[in-house]
């Protein structure tokens, strides 16, 4: 059991997919399909939809957020976002998402150990105290 | 977080719907953020703008449906619509209409529809130690750094909330003790014949993006003076490869008049040397593109200002491009009314050279998807082009840029990068 700080807090549960370099979601994520299209991005090419993505934090663009709330509109956005920092744009992402929607995104800041702890291909659930589980695939 | 009393009305409604909303969203994220007060803010600048998909449309018209208005002087960054020229370009004409009501949304909120990503030349650039809340991160980073104005970075949909109800949460870069540089970066063996070229800023910018992350990045080492055009696109370069909000160049930003000051007189938390070698790597990993294959030169981002206008005018005088390359300058309506009034706008006409007004290649679908490769002086068009529009990318110097798009291929004179 890993114990983090739910910002927003809520029940989430998927396949990991995990980077150490943080992520431009304006640039970096589609919206409409939830592929990371950010070529100089190691995730590239890779799909998050439906996964637990986990970033140390947003980069760059502060469209990010606006992206990500178009992915939880369309179903493409990931169950649930690991930061390991205090992002405030996935952060707000969500919190907008459940003030027009109803429908906030899970998002949990890990300690970097904690964070480095986690790893692309695990099972991972996320409670709405923060806490995660990490196993296998069910 | 204590809440003024004022804040407490808003945020229970006794101001309205729309301030409560928006209220609410400011205290969430015033607890992600741990913050103890909010603070009063002079102006805003909303990025909110770009037209994402249905969502950002959907919480526009939800604002703007309960009443909502502005309650501080209120720009509006680029649009998700040339609301004037789209139709010469394939957009999607669904697109352009929902793109217009956002749009719309934003203006009937009370905002001045300034549709520009540079503010700060516009009447609406802040003043030192102003509190405002931007969005945008090449403003963001302008006006923190080169004015010593004060703003967070401020995501989309939050800037709008801070205009809504002249609050935000008391935390970052609003803070003085929070403005401390924190990694020193010292430049040596740059002729300085290189760094006069306008061309020098958007890589270094590139360069200390990456380097810096998030961090306050203080530099030092350099002896030119640049120019504000200069300092706008070293920032837009720093706030694409980084998320850097604030930087300090000792010796030219108002808080860096010493390295001592940029540091608040502490100890900086790392310190790097950087040279030609790592200046070289920033230089080509901004071109994607192998061969010599052209489809079209595009400048302005951050939108052109007259300045910049200015000095494209006489390098285009007489010429005419290729006719197998487009020629396109994104700017803001305003600067290109000046341009005109000018007179810097007719060698472009002439030239076959269009302007795009409003928006820029990155937020509206304007592309013929029969352009593949762009060229471009510009970092954060090169940085974001690959992955926002599918193309491939060269970047080049202004006189680059014109000359390439008269022969009709790739033309750079590499030689202040050569090794």
């Amino acid at each position: 059991m890993i114990r983090g700080r739910a910002l927003v807090a809520g029940e989430a549960q998927g396949e990991g997919l995990m980077t150490s370099e943080p992520l431009s979601f304006w640039g970096g994520y589609d919206q409409v399909t939830g592929e990371i299209i950010d070529r100089r991005h190691p995730l590239s090419g890779q799909n998050a939809s439906g996964r637990v993505l986990g970033v140390p934090g947003s980069r760059g663009s502060s469209t990010t957020t606006a992206v990500l709330l178009e992915a939880v509109r369309r179903g493409t956005a990931p169950a649930a976002i690991l930061t390991a920092n205090t992002d405030s744009f996935l952060a707000l992402a969500s919190i907008v998402a459940d003030a027009l929607y109803q429908q906030p995104l899970p998002v949990v800041e890990l300690s970097a150990h904690d964070f480095a702890a986690v790893h692309t291909g695990e099972w991972i659930r996320v409670h709405a105290d923060g806490s995660l589980e990490v196993g296998d695939h069910p | 977080m204590k809440l003024s009393r004022t804040d407490r009305d808003q945020l229970e409604g006794r101001h309205g719907p729309a301030p409560a909303m928006a209220m609410s969203i400011l205290v969430r994220m015033g607890e992600v953020l741990e913050a103890d007060r909010m603070l009063d803010i002079v102006a805003a600048h909303i990025d909110s703008t770009l037209y994402m998909g249905q969502a950002t449309l959907d919480f526009a018209e939800k604002l703007s449906g309960m009443g909502a208005k502005v309650c501080v002087p209120t720009s509006l960054n680029v649009g998700g619509v040339d609301q004037q020229g789209w139709q010469s370009w394939p957009v999607p004409p669904a697109w352009a209409e929902q793109a217009r009501r956002q749009m719309d949304a934003y203006q009937a909120m009370g905002a001045v529809p300034t549709w520009t990503c540079a503010p700060y030349q516009t009447a609406f650039r802040p003043k030192f130690g102003q509190q405002i809340a931007w969005g945008e991160s090449n403003a963001i980073v302008f006006a923190n750094s080169v004015i010593g104005a004060r703003t967070e970075r401020y995501p989309d949909l939050l800037d709008i909330c801070a205009a809504l109800t002249g609050r935000v949460p008391a935390v970052g870069l609003h803070l003085e003790a929070n403005r401390a540089g924190q990694l020193v970066i010292e430049v040596s063996g740059v002729p300085k014949s290189l760094q006069a070229e306008d061309s020098f800023y958007p890589v270094f910018g590139l360069l200390v993006g990456k380097l810096a992350g998030d961090r306050i990045p203080v530099l030092t080492g350099l002896n030119v003076r640049p120019t504000e055009d200069q300092l706008k696109a070293f920032g837009a370069a720093t706030a694409s490869s980084g998320s850097v909000a604030l930087y300090h160049w000792v010796g030219v930003t108002p808080e860096a008049p010493t390295l001592e000051a940029a540091l608040q007189g502490r100890r900086p938390q790392d310190s790097l040397q950087v040279g030609m070698p790592e200046l070289r790597a920033a230089w080509q990993d901004l071109t994607t593109a192998t061969g010599r294959r052209l489809d079209m030169v595009v400048l302005g981002s951050p939108h052109f200002s007259l300045d910049e206008f200015r000095r494209l005018a006489p390098m285009l005088e007489g010429r005419r491009r290729h006719p197998d390359v487009s020629f396109l300058v994104t700017s803001s309506r305003a600067m290109a009314a000046l341009a005109e009034k000018a007179g810097a706008l007719k060698s472009l006409r002439e030239f076959g050279g269009r302007v795009t007004l409003d928006t820029c290649i990155l937020t509206t679908p304007m592309l013929p998807s029969d352009v593949t490769t762009l060229m471009t002086n510009s970092a954060k068009y090169a940085y974001y082009s690959p992955g926002l529009l599918n193309t491939q990318v060269v970047f080049g110097s202004l006189s680059d840029c014109v000359q390439s798009a008269i022969e009709g291929r790739v033309v750079r004179d590499e030689s202040l990068w050569a090794g």
